[in-house]
């Protein structure tokens, strides 16, 4: 098979699935989950050899793989679509089909496959556990998920999103596979229906991501609009770029009255299409990507299954926005070379920083495990965000594959921990304790000890810890990146969040599996099957190896060991490979110092810290988010609401239209009455019904007459009429020819 | 030889006093024979036609035959439904045979 026809097929089999299981399967759970981990592996395994053999073709970024179709008729010519892979497709490829099949597997043992029917589980809620009788005294133990097919369907029509997403040549479908995501987030958060706060959940994902995608829309048809395409390949060529950013963005206001404000209209024409078109399609990505102001949403989908969480919040959604902006990047730098500097790159780095630092802070005081999780990615997609934003295009996208790698395994990690915990709490059989709230938890190391190990491991690579992990080398080369550029800002508010990570991870770690359990719970809390080890383990190489693929050339003692390959490889897909920043000392003692101190400050802060109270960061203003969710229920939610109630409802519906309506009424009323009264009774009826009727009526009495019944008088009439027809026919036919 | 006109004449009259027969008569047996007496006057018609036209044809008299069959099985079941008339009513009178009015 040609790359280009497999590149076609990856992302079919997990839709395939989606729809057996839907149609067909739904009732057998072995059978569903076969089917979905089966299309997992299968697009892995595509992706794996895709990848294997992109790597062996030199210079990719000139010579990708790509492939297309003529799609949508347009007037003279066609829409195509198509795929295309280059050295970004390719390590993203990479990264989402390993992250998906972990997923896919870990959701088997995460919904308790095996596990016998709950006593009163309802679908829609999570499962309560079944009791069951062993050697003659009952106790109670897991039970499966009652609607175990159904989330299989859906992360698989998840994942099929994903890679249309990845695979795509051009914005279009990109956009498609973007909104697929979309929707199975909304479906997938709001899993666990009956509940009414992931149904709010699921509400508030869909409407706030949606506020993103609308600007991001706009973009793309402002893009086609201008371009006359959307393939990356045409679009990002030398000549359209120029053209683009050498266009003034808002032309038609040069003969308003805004060009008399003063300083607005200097700015107002600097802004290039380029720019503009940039910025939206940013819009878009800080939707999906959960960055402020924006990010509302993110935290709160964390009601959805764990998997979904590590599905939507490490390995794709959220990362899909990161690999937009990555795709259109020559875009958002093609105002660079005419302009000196661009808006809209000031704007995303800033937007990036902001939220990295932002999000830390948040992080830093939330006692539910993997609500610290939403944030710190939060806080990592800003940090990728803030390095494309000073234009580390590189170091952005390691960054986004080792997060990738370590996030989902700390995601999957504490689900492996809520999962423990909750088989703590069947067993003591007390509901009232949060198997999701850290200071419950405690001395975990010793009952679940691969699922400490791992998570141990993802946590380092989160903070950075130094030379061993993979975050360590990714983030380093942001902040190497920050500083080699004289991005002072960016650099020191992106060193203070590399702080604040590691010490929320420390936190975390610490409350959770150090020291001594702190409930009965955590007491009995057991390791959870190896259907949830496995994916945990295979991540956690990632989370380590991954690293070592980016060791910058000039690093004092180990650099040069292993090649770059990151940068030769991911820097290919730009036209012009970017240059490996200078090596400085400076940012590798600030990465070393913030991490390793981080780290140790957490430990000494909460090794001795048993509840909230003792917590001296249970800062109201942080634990509430900084009253984010307050200000867009009264800012937006309220009044949309009093909108819809007061001027929609109320005033315009009922009053207007139905106002309106009512005086169709009468008048309707009245013109049917008078077609009926003075046509439809007195003539259709009368007339034409019953008059039709008895003239037929009328006319029967007067012939049957001569219905005599005697035989000769018929044999009369049949001759006279003989003799007349006769008559008449040679009348017409004969005498008048002659 | 005689002139065809001959034949139709007699032919024309023959069939006028079957139409008369059956159109006048009271008496249904009498009715058949007028019948029997216009049939066989197209019969007269076919010979005549044929004995003037091409005697090699065999059309005149094949249908003179066909129509003789016919006229033996019509007159067989008149007179079959005269009989059955006759034992329900007592009569053979065709106008006093009106049940089929209105």
């Amino acid at each position: 098979m040609t790359t280009e026809t497999l590149i076609w097929l990856i992302p079919f089999p997990p839709v395939v699935a989606f729809f057996l299981i839907v149609l067909f399967t739904n009732k057998n759970k072995a059978l569903s989950h076969t089917i979905a981990v089966g299309a997992a592996f299968i697009s892995w395994l595509g992706s794996m050899i895709v990848f294997a053999r992109a790597l062996g073709v030199e210079h990719l970024g000139e010579h990708p793989f790509e492939s297309s179709i003529n799609w949508l008729p347009l007037a003279d010519t066609w829409f195509r679509i198509g795929v295309l892979v280059d050295p970004l497709t390719a390590v993203t490829l990479f990264f989402v089909a390993w992250t998906v099949l972990m997923i896919f597997l870990y959701s088997i043992g995460y919904h308790n496959y095996g596990q016998p029917e709950g006593d009163h589980d309802h679908k829609g809620l999570p499962p309560h556990g079944a009791t069951v009788e062993e050697h003659g005294h009952k106790h109670v133990v897991p039970s499966v998920e009652p609607m175990y097919s159904r989330f299989f369907a859906f992360i698989g029509l998840f994942a099929c999103g994903m890679y249309v997403l990845v695979v795509s040549d051009n914005l279009l479908t990109l956009f498609v596979g973007w909104e697929i995501m979309g929707l199975c987030s909304y479906l997938l958060i709001g899993f666990w229906y009956a509940k009414e706060s992931a149904r709010d959940a699921a509400v508030k994902a869909f409407m706030t991501t949606r506020v993103g995608d609308v600007f991001m829309l706009l973009g793309i048809a402002w893009l086609y609009s201008y371009a006359g395409t959307l393939n990356f390949r045409e679009l990002f060529t030398p000549e359209v770029l120029e053209g683009m950013s050498n266009t003034m963005a808002f032309p038609g206001l040069a003969n308003t009255i805004l060009v008399h404000v003063p300083g607005l209209w200097p700015f107002i024409s600097s802004i290039s299409v380029a720019g503009a078109i940039s910025l939206l399609l940013f819009i878009g990505t800080v939707g999906k990507s959960a960055q402020f102001p924006l990010h509302v949403w993110l935290p709160d989908a964390m009601e959805g299954p764990t998997p979904v969480s590590a599905m939507i919040h490490a390995a794709t959604m959220v990362s899909a926005g990161v690999y937009a902006v990555l795709r259109v990047f020559p875009l958002i730098m093609a105002d660079l070379p005419s302009h000196g500097t661009t808006p809209t790159m000031s704007i995303i780095a800033f937007i990036g920083a902001f939220t990295a630092l932002f999000a830390a802070t948040i992080a830093v005081a939330q006692n539910d495990i993997k609500r610290v999780l939403a944030y710190s990615t939060i806080s990592q997609l800003g940090y990728m965000i803030a390095a494309l934003g000073i234009g580390a295009y590189v170091a952005a996208a390691f960054h986004l594959i080792t997060h990738a790698f370590f996030k989902a395994l700390l995601f999957l990690g504490s689900g492996s921990v809520i999962h423990g915990m909750e088989h703590g709490v069947l067993h003591t059989g007390n509901h009232h304790v949060d198997p999701q709230n850290m200071f419950n938890m405690g001395g975990l190391r010793k009952k679940m000890p691969i699922t400490f190990w791992t998570f141990l491991i993802g946590g380092f690579a989160l903070s950075g810890f130094p030379l061993v992990t993979a975050g360590f080398w990714s983030k380093d080369e942001i902040l190497a990146d920050a500083f080699g550029h004289g991005h002072w800002w960016v650099f020191g508010t992106l060193a203070l969040a590399a702080f604040l990570t590691a010490f929320y991870t420390m936190r975390q770690i610490t409350l959770t599996f150090l020291g001594e359990s702190r409930t009965q719970e955590a007491e009995h809390a057991q390791e959870t099957p190896w259907t949830m080890t496995t994916p945990l383990v295979i991540l956690s190489i990632f989370a380590i190896g991954f690293g070592w693929l980016g060791i910058p050339e000039q690093f004092p003692a180990i650099g040069g060991l292993i090649p770059n390959w990151i940068h030769d490889f991911v820097g290919g897909t730009l036209a012009e490979h970017p240059e490996a920043v200078e090596f400085n000392i400076l940012p590798l003692l600030t990465s070393l110092v913030v991490a390793l101190g981080g780290l140790y400050l957490g430990w000494l802060t909460y090794r001795g810290v048993n509840s909230p109270a003792e917590d001296r960061f249970q800062i109201p203003l942080l634990k509430n988010k900084y009253y984010f969710d307050e200000l867009y229920t009264s800012l937006f939610v309220r009044p949309a609401y009093w909108f819809a109630e007061t001027f929609i409802y109320k005033w315009m519906d009922k009053g207007l239209i139905d106002g309106i309506l009512h005086i169709f009424d009468p008048l309707t009323n009245g013109l049917g009455s008078f077609i009926r009264n003075y046509f439809d009774v007195p003539v259709i009826n009368r007339f034409f019904g019953d008059g039709s009727a008895d003239l037929t009526y009328w006319f029967g009495g007067k012939l049957r007459v001569i219905q005599t019944g005697r035989i000769q008088q018929y044999l009369m009439y049949a001759i006279v009429a003989f003799i007349a027809i006769g008559a008449v026919l040679y009348y017409f036919l004969l005498a008048r020819s002659k | 030889m005689v002139p065809l006109s001959w034949y139709l004449i007699l032919a024309a009259a023959l069939f006028s006093v079957g139409l008369f027969g059956a159109l006048s008569r009271r008496n249904a047996v009498a009715i058949l024979l007028g019948i029997e007496l216009m049939l066989n006057a197209v019969n007269i018609n076919l010979a005549a036609f044929w004995r003037y036209g091409n005697v090699t044809d065999m059309a005149g008299q094949v249908f003179a035959i066909i129509v003789f069959a016919v006229a033996a099985a019509e007159v067989a079941v008149g007179l079959a439904l005269v009989i059955s008339v006759y034992r329900q009513r007592n009569t053979i009178i065709a106008d006093d045979i009106d049940i089929l009015k209105w």
